[in-house]
């Protein structure tokens, strides 16, 4: 049995005991170069193609451009500052609606999910809701709140609520009631029970939402930035689609795929930060 | 006698469930415990024992103020228990170890319900790491130890915030056979160190009588306390050695007997070995005929 094996081994050879978070600093150069390489080799197929093909005459030049041309206009635009103003907008709206999705689907959420009655009448509606497409509601939106912020601050907070939502819902509802048990018998407090026992279990759940949720609000950028804008990332790419620049334009969706492989990235990080003492598990 | 006497006094205590087993049926009662009558005394080594579904877990559940009893009332120190608090810790067969805790943060929860100063917590989980045997692992996640080190981990949590009594459900239930024959020993150490009184619930007769100063007996359907056995063996004890003598065994032989008579008034001859051949026979005979 391992577990015996393990506390022989503790309690004869402390010191012989390699902590895991020790265990992956030592990988050779080698094997993370290896690494790279698989990760970006298709990647580097597909950009050589976009690259070649319109060279070679295969796709016409004019609707395709070549990478390097589209990185250029990127780069450009850097460079006039024009492209800080389409982000400052866009990183406002994202953030203004994934802000208050996070305000809202946090508290909402644990509520619902501690309430098992009440997430069970919710339920339907929640799953109506989700799946209800976002760009469906547009119109809605813009009807109700018109062409101005608002209404685009509230499709990506649409965007955006239901992820956070649906994983605290499930984080909360499973946590471990051995566990709650274990704290009320200390005699805890209600708020204590909330900061100290569920929101640390729901943890690993919720930051999931968080991270499906911020993809989202990046993703939501150009659909909300379409109409009625006159800056931000989404509109930019419109604006210069519209008057066939058309390396600006894949420029600005370059940017824009980077950016949520960036945000991503951040929250994989973070993620894996805050649930490290779930390693054994992952790791099975 | 009056209810100081009493560490805690359990008093006429009677609790029902009402179950169902899906959303359409109707609730059913059930009695987990009968007119309970027990007086713990202070500094005392008491352990219950019995069948499961005999209502041991809830009777310490109600002790730790987890649950409300439907009939009577139980007392700490003369007071009415209404709830939880930190005068009584409790230790439980799952560990239950905060995994998102680091060992000595696990150590320190009750003393930060408690509210004690940061620095002051320091001192306390050292101390009680170094009680556990655990000195130096205060850095360790759960999922890093083993069984048997998680649960040194759940007594020294519910050591520190010192309470007066420890409650402890089958505790070392999960564990190998070797590392409880050590968990034991080491409770009877801390026990005589630190003077707590301990209700421990086992479903081991061995493990009860070894480590008592008397063994609740319980009976199942519904749950009552069948008989009390005092068991006079000479302390300071080690597990090993005490079970080895004469008076043991013939303690342990009454409370075997006590539990004997109960299932055999439930179902008579519980000789099992005999009855299992013709039974497995008869399953794969009708598994066959299934098919």
């Amino acid at each position: 049995m391992p577990e015996i094996d393990n506390e022989i081994l503790l309690r004869t050879y402390p010191m012989n005991y390699i902590h895991p978070k020790a265990k992956g600093k030592k990988t050779p150069v080698l094997s993370i170069l290896k690494a790279v390489a698989e990760k970006s080799a298709v990647m580097l197929l597909i950009l050589s193609a976009w690259e070649a093909l319109p060279r070679l005459g295969l796709v016409d030049p004019f609707l395709l451009p070549p990478f390097s041309d589209a990185v250029g206009s990127l780069v450009r635009l850097f460079q006039s500052g024009e492209m800080f103003r389409h982000i400052a907008k866009s990183l406002e709206r994202s953030g203004l609606g994934f802000l208050a999705a996070v305000a809202f689907s946090i508290p909402v959420g644990t509520f619902m999910g501690w309430n098992k009655r009440i997430e069970r009448i919710a339920d339907p509606l929640l799953q109506v809701c989700r799946n209800t497409s976002t760009l469906a509601l547009y119109p809605v939106f813009i009807l109700f709140f018109g062409l101005g912020e608002t209404s685009k601050i509230a499709i990506i907070l649409w965007g955006t609520v239901w992820p956070i939502l649906l994983n605290t819902i499930s984080g909360v509802k499973e946590a471990d009631p051995l566990l709650i048990k274990s704290a009320r018998s200390m005699g805890i407090s209600r708020i204590g029970l909330f900061t100290k026992v569920v929101w640390p279990m729901a943890t690993p759940s919720i930051l999931t939402g968080l991270r499906l949720s911020a993809a989202t609000a990046i993703l939501m950028l150009v659909a909300a930035e379409m109409l009625g804008a006159d800056r931000g990332l989404g509109f930019m790419i419109f604006y210069y689609q519209e008057r066939y620049a058309i390396p600006e334009m894949f420029g600005g969706i370059i940017f824009i795929a980077v950016l949520g492989v960036l945000i991503n990235f951040l929250l994989v990080r973070l993620e894996s930060r805050m649930t490290r003492w779930k390693e054994r598990i992952v790791k099975g | 006698m009056s209810a100081t006497e009493a560490k805690i006094k359990i008093s006429g205590v009677t609790r029902k469930y009402s179950i169902r087993r899906n959303t359409e049926e109707e609730k059913k009662e059930f009695t987990a415990l009968q007119d309970v009558e027990l007086n713990v005394k202070p500094g005392e080594f008491l352990t219950i024992v019995g069948p499961s579904g005999c209502g041991k877990s809830t009777l310490l559940d109600l002790m730790a103020g987890l649950a409300v009893p439907t009939e009577g009332e139980l007392f700490i120190d003369g007071k009415k228990i209404t709830g939880p608090a930190l005068d009584r810790g409790i230790v439980m067969q799952g560990y239950a170890l905060f995994p998102w805790r680091t060992v000595r943060r696990n150590v320190e929860f009750g003393l930060e319900i408690k509210k004690v100063p940061k620095k002051d917590r320091k001192a306390i989980s050292d101390r009680y790491l170094e009680l556990v045997g655990l000195s130096g692992y205060g850095d360790r996640y759960p999922y890093e130890l083993s069984g048997g080190m998680k649960q040194r981990v759940a007594i020294a949590r519910a050591l520190a915030y010192d309470p007066e009594v420890l409650l402890m459900d089958e505790p070392f239930a999960a564990v190998d056979a070797q590392t409880r024959e050590t968990l034991q020993d080491e409770l009877l150490q801390i026990w005589e160190r630190t003077g707590k009184t301990i209700v421990f619930v086992t479903h081991s007769i061995d493990e009860a009588v070894a480590l008592a100063d008397r063994v609740v007996v319980m009976s199942p359907n519904p749950g009552r306390v069948r008989e009390i056995v005092p068991v006079s063996l000479p302390r300071p004890r080690r597990v090993g050695d005490v079970q080895s003598t004469a008076d043991f065994s013939w303690i342990r032989h009454r409370v075997w007997e006590l539990l004997q008579g109960e299932t055999a008034a439930v179902k008579p001859a519980p000789q099992q070995a005999p009855v299992q051949a013709p039974l497995e026979l008869a399953e794969q005979l009708s598994s066959s005929a299934a098919l």
